[in-house]
């Protein structure tokens, strides 16, 4: 199996995406250790690190929820839940490789069990329900996660696009337990009175529901992408990278390759199930048409723009995804165009704005800027041993 | 001393706004006292309204025309004064017919425009998603542009929210009605949506002709190959066929039984059977083989609303008047007509919810005096303190070219077992320049 895949085998047709990866994959390819250079103040520890980082990241996100207003509130919840599922999908594609184009279906097994958990009689505690959408997104895509190792390029992604097509056709065929069409309206918890008095403690801004659920948002986003930033940082991650740039290299290594994809995808899916459930209570409601193809290929389009395998990149792709359609709108609006038109215009501006990036930028955001940065230390670092060379030699 | 300032201010502004306006609509006021800033999104001048529509993808054809004529309607409500001498600025965003959109839009529409009030959103998955947001804000939740008994039939789950048109049951129970006293001997199949749409239509018409009906067949919006259904009908010998679709599948129906050479009676639900968009949908759809809407001559639909071939209806003359003078591009619809009649109620409910309304305040109003009004809808509304239903009646039409003929009155019903009755009020004409004038109910 694997030696039909080998880049030698597979001619010049294997030959553009074996490639591909190293370059396209910039964002992700950060150096696994601690940086060696005496410069940096952060523990050695790579958990230590992360966890200053996350700490920080929380005083930020607080920051940041308390200086906006209630509508950028909701802005910033919708941001969550894209952000999470783009870091699932950014660890799977960038990081090993594998393309999917069925995130939006494990989105919507995610958000339909926190649906059906929070419609209740006395629903369980939001946690359990999340957690709950996590364990059933996983399962789903470990199944998916078996047939997808198998599978490469177009055919893993013609295999995830019928999960994406297909998934939400259940929820219309069993439509008695999963409300067909219309969906299932989901009840958003309530605040619980904690929650109230911290927020008064902190900024003394009214703790409304809509600045609860940015902050359950919030959390689940920096949980998850503590998860993946250490994962990607373990063995666990490098061993993705080496099944993705060399699979010759990464078998003879003694690397089961089957078995690694098949982590990723269930990894990837976990946090998607994550998301779909942060989803549903965000949007209150789990109806197919919210989990269309094109919420899927908007999480890829939105990790591409961002930087492959970079979790920031995901986060910036996310933001680009929601912030942008509005501001075109109301742009549009400003020059005069009808609203008609200025809705129409959102659409075109993003897939311009993709297209530009694909030209100028194909590593993304944070790629370009992680390669910039890494061509200019190896220059210096080119420049300061043929300094030496020369002073030695002198 | 404050107040007197404050009146001062009042009287410049209101002034001012009426300088703007050529016509001297603005003078009357009534009441006597001076317009406040009396809720969120009322200010001295201005009353915001928002709404949420299909503008891009698949929903787009036909629905995103709709907001065009209600801002047409208000473009001239506000030239000849306004509500109270108030602007009605309506705002509406596009969600293209994703729930997971609408719940953004109306964020935005609610927390950052600050809108007083919902107008017409639009659909039933869409406007599910944001009915428990705005009725925890306490956000009027008016006239939801869709069938749905779930606007109206439970107000003390969704106290703000209001339905507008006719529900899909009280359609289905008339359908069944006149089948069963006009084709005693048809045998009926059924071409359901798979959603509430089709399942509170089914409830209704089963009513009547449970017995005639030899097949019920469902569709499930997005699935284009429609095959099966059809002939499942037509295997099942049903020589008279009911669909409760949206106009797409209208068209795809059409071309599916032409391919299987399939000729039973049509009759398809108010919602799929705008002659002018199927026609074009026919068209689009076999790729010119079929050039306008000629399939569907000859079969029979339902009504609410005064069609725009109905030019000698003075609704239609008004609004042809208003779409002429404060429209943009393109011609007059019946879609446009919708959205006209949904603003001619809306401008009713304002003006009854009188001179600094309140958001709890429309509510009761609408609740009070909203079963009085007349309007270019043919029945009355149905609301009160116990049903937020919209108008119960509809007549039967035959669609003919671009246009449909009355053939069956307008009847009225309501949901359940009510009894459908005939209506036999005269229609209501139009007021001066098609501008309601109701009297405040609300203190």
């Amino acid at each position: 199996m694997s030696d039909l895949q080998s880049p030698a085998s597979t001619g010049t047709a294997g030959k553009a995406s074996d490639d591909a990866p190293v370059k396209a994959t910039a964002g992700g390819d950060a150096p696994s250790g601690p940086a060696t250079s005496g410069r940096s103040f952060l523990p050695q520890s790579t958990l230590l690190r992360h966890l200053l980082v996350l700490a920080v990241c929380a005083v930020l996100a607080v920051v940041i929820l308390e200086i906006t207003s209630p509508f950028q509130n909701s802005q910033l919840a919708t941001l969550t839940y894209y952000a999470i599922a783009a870091g699932g999908l950014t660890v799977l594609t960038g990081m090993n490789g594998q393309i999917s184009l069925g995130h939006g279906a494990l989105m919507a097994a995610g958000a339909y069990t926190t649906a059906l958990f929070l419609d209740a009689e006395e629903p369980l505690p939001l946690p359990v329900i999340l957690l709950a959408a996590v364990v059933v997104a996983t399962a789903i895509g470990a199944l998916v996660g078996v047939a997808a190792a198998r599978l490469h390029g177009p055919y893993l992604a013609g295999a995830t696009l019928a999960l994406a097509v297909g998934l939400p056709g259940l929820a219309i065929y069993f439509h008695d337990v999963f409300g067909g069409e219309q969906g299932l309206r989901v009840r958003a918890p309530q605040s619980p009175e904690w929650f109230d008095g911290f927020i008064d403690a902190v900024s003394g801004n009214s703790a409304s529901s809509t600045k609860w659920l940015a902050y359950v948002g919030a959390i689940c986003l920096l949980i998850t992408y503590f998860f993946l930033a250490n994962l990607i940082r373990s063995r666990i991650g490098r061993t993705w990278r080496a099944v993705r740039d060399q699979e010759v290299a990464a078998e003879l290594a003694g690397i089961n390759l089957g078995a690694w994809r098949v982590l990723a995808f269930v990894v990837s899916a976990a946090a998607a199930g994550l998301a779909g459930g942060v989803l549903a209570i965000v949007v209150r409601l789990a109806a197919p048409s919210g989990f269309t193809i094109v919420l899927s290929l908007a999480l890829l389009t939105a990790i591409v723009i961002g930087g492959l395998g970079s979790l920031v990149g995901a986060l910036l792709g996310s933001a680009l995804l929601v912030f942008l359609p509005p501001f075109v709108t109301n742009l549009g609006g400003d020059f005069g165009l009808s609203q008609t038109e200025a809705a129409q215009l959102a659409p075109f501006v993003y897939g311009v704005v993709l297209i530009v990036v694909m030209i100028f930028v194909p590593a993304g955001f944070v790629g370009t800027i992680r390669l910039r940065w890494m061509t200019r230390k190896a220059k210096r670092a080119m420049a300061q041993a043929g300094a030496d060379g020369a002073s030695s030699r002198g | 001393m404050t107040t007197i300032a404050a009146a001062t201010v009042l009287s410049t502004v209101a002034a001012c706004g009426g300088s703007d306006d050529s016509g001297g609509g603005s003078a009357g006021g009534g009441g006597g006292g001076e317009n406040e800033a009396s809720d969120i999104g009322v200010t001295e001048n201005s009353i915001r309204l928002g709404a949420h529509y299909p503008l891009t993808g698949v929903a787009a054809p036909g629905y995103s025309e709709i907001p065009t004529g209600v801002q047409a309607y208000f473009e001239c409500l506000n030239q000849a004064g306004g509500i109270y001498d108030r602007e009605v600025e309506f705002i509406f965003r596009d969600d293209a017919y994703n729930p997971t959109q609408t719940a953004q839009v109306t964020n935005e529409l609610v927390l950052q425009d600050e809108i007083f009030a919902m107008m017409g959103g639009l659909g039933t998955p869409t406007h599910s998603a944001v009915v428990d947001f705005l009725n925890d804000e306490g956000v009027p939740d008016l006239f939801v542009a869709s069938g749905s008994l779930t606007w109206g039939d439970e107000p003390e789950t969704y106290p703000y929210t209001f339905g507008w048109q006719t529900d899909y049951m009280s359609e289905g129970k008339i359908i069944g009605e006149y089948i069963a006293e006009n084709f005693p001997d048809a045998q009926v199949g059924l071409f359901l949506q798979d959603d509430d749409f089709g399942e509170d239509g089914e409830a209704g018409i089963r009513q009547y002709i449970d017995d005639q009906i030899v097949a019920a067949e469902r569709y499930t919006p997005g699935n284009t190959n429609v095959g099966p259904q059809i002939a499942a009908l037509q295997a099942a010998g049903a020589d008279f066929v009911v669909g409760f679709n949206v106009p797409s599948y209208t068209a795809l129906s059409q071309l599916t039984a032409l391919q299987l050479g399939y000729d039973p009676q049509w009759f398809y639900s108010n919602v799929g059977s705008d002659p002018t968009l199927v026609g074009g949908l026919l068209n689009r759809f076999s790729e010119g083989q079929v050039s306008d809407a000629s399939l569907l001559d000859g079969a029979l639909t339902t009504g609410y609303l005064p069609t725009v071939d109905q030019t000698d209806n003075p609704w239609i003359q008004e609004f042809q008047r208003i779409w002429d003078e404060c429209g943009g591009e393109g011609e007059l619809t019946n879609y446009r007509v919708y959205g006209m009649a949904q603003a001619y109620t809306t401008a009713q409910a304002l003006q009854a919810a009188g001179q600094n309304p309140t958001r709890d305040g429309l509510v009761e109003a609408i609740e009070t005096a909203g079963s009085e009004w007349e309007g270019p809808v043919f029945a009355p509304f149905r609301y009160s303190e116990d049903s937020h239903m919209g108008t119960s009646g509809m007549s039967i039409e035959r669609i003919v070219g671009n246009g449909s003929e009355e053939v069956q009155p307008v009847r009225v019903t309501d949901i359940g077992d009510a009894p459908i009755e005939e209506f036999d009020r005269e229609p209501a004409t139009p007021p001066a320049n098609a501008i309601p004038d109701e009297e405040s109910v609300v203190d």
